[in-house]
């Protein structure tokens, strides 16, 4: 078999058997697996406004997902995409609403806000570890906190002490009318195609330009990094800075696409520690981002429809749902098997 | 019944490549028997077939004429066969008794009987003339003393055949001939020996007979008491190996490499290169010899730029670069082959071909203004593969599928294409084979003799001497003098990497520049 067919036969045996697994669970717990699939699949394919909705919610997986991406690809493990991304969804609310500009400055100056607003917040445990040899997991998951609570701070200051600002100015909006009517006024905005932009980016920075070389050969080896004479501090610092702009603009598709404000969290959002899982679904690949991101969105989406349509308790739903995962990020062991079937056929 | 070993038509496959093929080798009781092979020949699967770490696909072993299956290790322990590798497994902080015991420990009630197996271990150390202190610790051993205390692991745990893979690799002089000695010790004792190794100096001294193998066959068994180096060499390769490095005479000009007072520490900050002045001229190939440990790392990597010197001063063709970054180094003409090819010279998860772009990938027309281009990347892979016969499927496959020698042509090819003026080369041929070696040799004499300057770092005295227009020896940090090959002699140069000056016989040239 060659390689290429064991590449996409992995992910499909593995999202199979963890529908197999999840239909096991429902079974025992007393629910009917089939209602419980056509519910899922339905929440996700049923009409043009839960496509809109499930694509809405693929969105900000995608960024996040390309955050922990290009860091690991450079050897860095940030899982402080949840922070970057509040600090970037709260940058961008504020530009969109405090300033009153025409929308060909206001909506980029939102969005460039927010990455920068990521970048920055991930620039501080990348110079820890550039400087100081501070493990970046340790500060990231820090970070995280702080970031939850300043932007609390800040939203609250913003909203005069209410828990919600008010929605940001039109201008800034990546609210879409043409989504709207294409998919039943679902909240479906322009934001995807900043999100695939990035896809494209993130490509073309580690497969085009001497930067991504250099990210990469620092991923790799630090040592022969050195020896060629690549600044290996700056290549950690800069990974960092651009995973968290990834991250940042996770946080704009929120803030300027989905909800249109920003507002005082009890917790974090998970779309950042998600994107964790989004990024070794698919292999630290941009490639692989979009097909992780793909799953995770639609079945997170898709199995709100489970409990209404199917009578499943959520808690069964959350249970199946991280059996799928599971079983996708098990690929290695479904491939290990595969590998070995075929070099028994072989040797026969 | 004279043989204790013996193995008969091995076939080791992994997938369809096939690792050995039909290899004979038979061990007779009290014999020295050398394993002789290129790189990748296949030396160590054979070797690991008969630990138990392989199953064969065809063939059979017998051990004092008995078949047997060796289905792992320990299975090779029972029968009494011993194996002592080419990296030491050894606990760094334990002493040499607890080393030893380790996995195979005595108790008493619970309790571990150090003393009882020290006793135990200091009769067999005398018993073979070891000399092996069993309560010293590792750390603070020679590497020739931590190499007899995994001698006397194996003999500890009864071993009466033992195998030796690559014995003397990391060994001075000295300690080659102490260890021939207890070989021959061993053999004495009723021991049988089987030795892996591409060295056929060591070969012709010490063993009884020889096995060749090349590309995974069986070329045959010879008496090394019939045959020469040179006919060895022709049976390992498959064609007619020069040995002797035929050069013209250098024809030094200018000063190309100038170090002055030289002060380099370690990261403890232990002083490691102490007050060294040191010249290379161009069109030379200045060689250092020493014993590992001895301060050379420390000096390449200052020069390297990857190592700051704590003061004195470095220089290449009148330009300072003390201190300098890497990249500046690089920039001001040196080429580097690092003496650690997997740590510093190649990013190993990268294809060969980027790694060959790996010093120049950020310039014209590597790379424009930021962005790559791979064709250029490709189209340079593809031209030092040709010329430097790096074997391997294409530029696209990773470094680290391709064997040593050569990642190592690879490496060379790339530091030698950017025509450098000053050529580095740590150990370039460690863990090579004859023929990669004579190709590397005559690759830096090309470079001398194009009026560039190398400096040859090495542990080998062979090749400091056969390649090398002078040699500066290295001890303790300071360079204790520079000689003429032809002036010297090994057993000289020996006597001074073990740190005797000799400054009575400075050299007649009047260019030893060391500073004491």
């Amino acid at each position: 078999m060659p390689n290429r067919v064991v590449n996409i036969l992995v992910p499909v045996i593995s999202v199979i058997l963890g529908l197999l697994v999840g239909a096991v669970v429902m079974v025992v717990s007393g629910y009917d697996p089939i209602a419980g699939y056509s519910a899922l699949w339905n929440g996700i394919f049923g009409d043009s406004y839960t496509i809109g909705e499930t694509i809405r919610q693929i969105t900000p997986y995608l960024l996040s997902g390309l955050a922990v991406a290009f860091a690991f690809r450079t050897g860095l493990f940030n899982i402080g995409v949840e922070g970057q991304l509040l600090v970037g969804w709260f940058a961008a609310a504020y530009v969109g609403i405090a300033f009153d500009l025409p929308m060909y400055i206001h909506l980029p100056l939102a969005i460039i806000a927010a990455a920068v607003a990521g970048g920055l917040w991930a620039f501080i445990p990348g110079l820890l570890k550039a400087k100081l040899q501070v493990h970046e997991v340790i500060v990231t998951i820090m970070m995280n906190y702080i970031a939850l609570h300043t932007t609390n701070v800040l939203t609250r200051m913003v909203a005069n002490g209410k828990e919600t600002t008010g929605t940001i100015k039109e201008t800034a909006s990546l609210k879409s009318v043409f989504f709207e009517s294409l998919t039943d006024y679902s909240r479906l905005h322009y934001g995807i195609f900043i999100a695939l932009a990035m896809v494209f980016v993130m490509w073309f920075i580690l497969e085009k330009t001497t930067t991504g070389f250099e990210l990469k050969a620092v991923g790799f080896n630090k040592n022969a990094s050195e020896y060629a004479g690549m600044n290996v501090n700056k290549n950690i610092i800069l990974s960092m800075v651009i995973s968290g702009a990834f991250a940042g603009l996770a946080g704009a598709m929120e803030a300027l696409g989905t909800f249109q404000y920003a507002s005082v969290k009890g917790g974090f959002t998970g779309i950042g520690f998600d994107g964790i899982a989004v990024a070794l679904l698919g292999a630290n690949t941009p490639l692989g981002v979009v097909f992780g991101a793909t799953l995770f969105g639609a079945l997170k989406f898709g199995s709100l429809n489970m409990p209404n349509a199917a009578g499943i308790p959520v808690e069964i739903v959350s249970i199946v749902i991280a059996l799928i995962i599971f079983f996708v990020a098990c690929g290695y062991i479904i491939r290990y098997f595969l590998v070995k079937t075929n070099k028994k056929k072989e040797a026969k | 019944m004279e043989y204790v070993i013996e193995m008969i038509g091995i076939r080791k496959e992994f997938g369809s490549f096939v690792a050995n093929d039909n290899i004979t080798l038979q061990l007779k009781k009290g014999e020295i028997h050398a394993l002789l092979g290129e790189n990748g020949a296949g030396k160590s699967t054979l070797m690991n077939v008969l630990f138990g770490l392989y199953q064969p696909e065809a063939g059979e072993i017998k051990v004092k004429g008995k078949t047997v299956k060796i289905t792992d290790p320990n299975v090779a322990n029972d029968l009494g066969i011993g194996m002592v590798h080419q990296h030491f497994m050894l606990v760094e902080n334990f002493t040499v008794t607890e080393n030893i015991i380790l996995g195979n420990e005595l108790t008493k009630s619970g309790v571990i009987d150090i003393k009882d197996a020290a006793k135990k271990i200091q009769s067999l150390s005398e018993m073979y003339g070891l000399a092996v202190d069993p309560y010293a610790k590792i750390e603070d051993i020679s590497v020739g003393m931590q190499q007899r205390v995994e001698i006397l692991k194996t003999l500890y745990r009864g071993a009466e055949i033992l195998i030796f893979d690559e014995p003397t690799a990391s060994l001075t002089p000295q300690e080659i001939i102490e260890l021939i000695q207890i070989m021959k010790r061993l053999i004495q004792e009723g021991k049988s020996i089987i030795i892996i190794t591409h060295k056929l100096k060591e070969i012709m001294d010490v063993s009884d007979r020889v096995t060749v193998i090349r590309k995974g066959e069986g070329i045959g068994t010879v008496i090394t008491a019939e045959t020469n180096p040179n006919e060895l060499a022709s049976l390992m390769v498959g064609r007619q190996v020069d040995f002797t490095t035929v050069k013209v005479d250098a024809n030094p000009s200018d000063d190309a490499l100038v170090i002055k007072n030289l002060v380099v520490t370690d990261y403890r900050g232990v002083e490691r290169v102490k007050d060294l002045s040191l010249t290379v001229r161009k069109g030379e190939i200045l060689g250092i010899a020493g014993i590992d440990g001895n301060g050379q790392s420390e000096l390449i990597e200052a020069i390297a730029g990857l190592r700051k010197s704590k003061s004195g001063s470095i220089s290449i063709n009148g330009q300072d670069i003390t201190n300098k970054k890497p990249r500046k180094v690089t920039e001001s003409g040196i080429g580097h082959i690092p003496q650690d090819r997997h740590k510093h010279g190649l990013v190993l998860d990268f294809p060969i071909g980027h790694n060959i772009a790996l010093q120049t990938y950020y310039e014209n027309p590597i790379s424009k203004n930021g962005i790559m281009n791979y064709g250029k990347v490709s189209e340079l892979a593809q031209k030092i593969i040709r010329e430097y016969d790096v074997r391997t499927q294409g530029e696209y496959t990773p470094a680290r599928a391709l064997s040593g020698g050569n990642q190592q042509k690879a490496i060379i090819g790339r530091e030698i294409e950017r025509n450098p003026e000053l050529l580095i080369a740590a150990l370039p041929t460690r863990g090579l084979d004859v023929g990669a070696i004579e190709f590397i040799h005559q690759r830096l004499i090309e470079q001398r003799d194009k009026g560039k300057a190398v400096l040859l770092l090495s542990f080998e005295l062979d090749e400091v001497m056969n390649v090398s227009d002078r040699i500066a020896v290295i001890h303790d940090g300071h360079i204790v003098d520079t000689v003429l090959p032809k002036e010297t002699t090994e057993q000289e140069l020996g006597l001074l990497m073990a740190g005797q000056s000799t400054r009575e016989k400075v050299t007649k040239q009047g260019d030893n520049k060391h500073a004491e």
